[in-house]
């Protein structure tokens, strides 16, 4: 089976500083894959990678098969890449129902009718549970509904790859469970990369978990695997216990 | 939000469009001459709007989009003697491949670098249209002559300088750009305009590829600025070194202002007040720009979103 994604030698430099350090990981379809490390680890710089949005300093990144190293961030989401921000980013000026007809009338920019862009918007507000709220204006969202919109967006890209930064930053516990749940929906259809910080989310979640330290990867395994790490337990906790 | 109500916006541009037909029969003659010249400038604003209003990017050289449709309209029949379609097309053409050349190169900046290489680029064209006088007229300009601006169509022909010749020819051209920028701003190609200038980081991650998007409008806007230009001299028939300076470049934009930017109607009612501004005033007073002046002031400080801006705020949200 061929990873869905591989990167070999990835390393970012700014300046002196090695963000991520020669990094060679592999995502195999259907996976919920966690990353987590301390901050500053290198978590968001390799994901920004993966998606287009900095360039590698070395390295290369394959997607499900193809060389997308030098490929601009908009083809690569058109290849299905599709990444939420760590920091909301929406368009707080418009209605939740136009942020998230932006990224529909792309995905069925060959022949779309008005009414196949209605009903994949509302079909991705559903799923997120945004659906009463779709004629608001996005910026008057509380601040969970906009991580939730987030990821309508991102999910109405019909994506491979959902690459989520940090989605429960900011939530209510209740918010949380209601994630989790929507997390696992859309594993049933796409490949899902989460850096979060949130512990018991990614050992609810993760398949794998992968771990970086430093701009490198400590260790990589199961939840129960990674729990056990005397290595990561160091890196989170200063000591081993 | 403009979801619904197509019908609403178009009955809307074509009342106004009925309007302007109507006033062309009721208008005194120095209101009727003013208004010809006001569409053909508003069409000018329009396209500054496209750019300024819908993707939010500041342009200060926008005179030599209006310049290139001018004096490539203008010396088509002055230095080659070309007919009045044939000398509109070259003016709206020369705006064309100006602006790709031009949004290819500035279009690698943002924000006020953006402001600054527009700018340059326009004082360039300026000059160098003084630079060759031989051809230009340099500060002087040129005039087109009156028998070379007549329109023949098989056995009819149309005398542009016939005040209402002029005055329907204007509006026909303001009509057509006034539609045409309708039908781009409620398509989806204007949807992913409006996304960039909310939001440009967030659009590339959608897989919208905004340099493209972004290059378009500048080619779309520097056509219809041409078209402005290439209109102004077959109808009013002078072709100014003046109308390639700076001023040229910060009108457009205050007209927009003071209309409301992102309105399609906005560019008509800034270009519209501003004349009536200063007709008003220059009747008291020599020191007419001051009050001009004032009148700004004012406005950007109690409507910053311009007139159409307001009204769409507080009361009419569907207006496009």
């Amino acid at each position: 089976m061929t990873p869905l994604l591989a990167t070999k030698g990835l390393s970012r430099h700014f300046g002196g500083l090695r963000a991520v350090d020669n990094v060679d990981f592999t995502l195999m379809p259907g996976e919920i894959r966690a990353v987590i490390g301390p901050n500053g680890a290198g978590k968001t710089t390799f994901v920004s990678m993966v998606s287009g949005r900095i360039q590698p300093s070395s390295g290369a990144i394959v997607f499900d098969g193809a060389d997308i190293t030098g490929m601009p961030a908009y083809v690569r989401v058109r290849q299905g890449i599709a990444y939420t921000f760590q920091i909301t980013s929406i368009y707080a000026n418009l209605s939740v129902y136009a942020n998230v007809a932006l990224p529909v009338q792309l995905t069925l920019r060959h022949g779309p009718s008005k009414s196949a862009i209605q009903a994949a918007v509302m079909t991705a507000l559903e799923r997120t549970g945004l659906a009463d709220r779709a004629h608001m204006p996005a910026g008057q969202l509380s601040y969970g509904h906009q991580r939730l919109l987030e990821v309508a967006m991102g999910l109405a890209l019909k994506p491979r790859l959902l690459i989520l930064d940090e989605p429960t930053q900011g939530l209510a516990d209740s918010e949380i469970d209601n994630f989790i749940v929507l997390v696992r929906d859309i594993a049933s259809s796409a490949t899902v990369l989460l850096i979060e910080h949130n512990m018991p989310v990614v050992m609810q979640l993760a398949d794998r978990i992968t771990v970086f330290n430093a701009g490198r990867i400590l260790a990589e395994g199961t939840p129960e695997a990674i729990r056990e790490n005397a290595a990561v337990q160091q890196a989170y906790l200063g000591t081993a216990p | 939000m403009s979801e619904a109500s197509p019908a609403k916006a178009y009955a809307l541009h074509l009342g106004v469009i009925a309007l302007l037909f109507a006033l062309s029969f009721v208008l005194p003659e120095y209101y009727h001459g003013l208004l010809a010249r006001i569409m053909v400038l508003a069409v000018f604003a329009m396209g500054y709007n496209m750019l300024f209003g819908y993707v939010g990017l500041l342009s200060l050289g926008h005179a030599m989009f209006f310049g290139a449709g001018l004096y490539g309209a203008g010396l088509a029949i002055i230095q080659l003697g070309w007919g009045v379609p044939l000398a509109f097309l070259v003016g709206i053409a020369c705006g064309a491949v100006l602006a790709l050349v031009i949004g290819l190169l500035a279009l690698r900046t943002t924000g006020v670098a953006f402001m600054i290489v527009t700018m340059m680029f326009a004082q360039v064209f300026s000059l160098l249209i003084l630079y060759f006088a031989t051809w230009t007229g340099g500060d002087q300009g040129q005039v087109v002559p009156q028998p070379a601006r007549v329109l023949n169509l098989g056995a009819t022909s149309l005398d542009l300088t016939d005040p209402t010749v002029r005055y329907m020819s204007a509006l026909l051209l303001f009509s057509l750009v006034l539609l045409v920028t309708l039908a781009i701003v409620r398509s989806r190609y204007g949807r992913v305009l409006v996304a960039i200038r909310e939001n440009e980081e967030r659009t590339k991650m959608l897989g919208y590829d905004t340099f493209s998007n972004k290059l378009m409008a500048v080619v779309v806007s520097g056509t219809i600025c041409a078209a402005s230009g290439a209109a102004y001299a077959l109808l009013f028939g002078y072709v100014g070194s003046s109308f390639a300076s700076v001023q040229y470049s910060i009108l457009p934009l205050l007209w927009v202002l003071l209309g409301g930017a992102a309105t399609t109607l906005g560019p008509l009612i800034g270009t519209v007040f501003m004349y009536y501004v200063i007709d008003v005033s220059s009747g008291y007073t020599s020191a007419y720009l001051l009050i001009v002046g004032i009148a700004l002031i004012l406005l950007v400080l109690f409507f910053p979103k311009g007139i159409l801006g307001t009204i769409r705020q507080r009361w009419l949200g569907w207006l496009p």
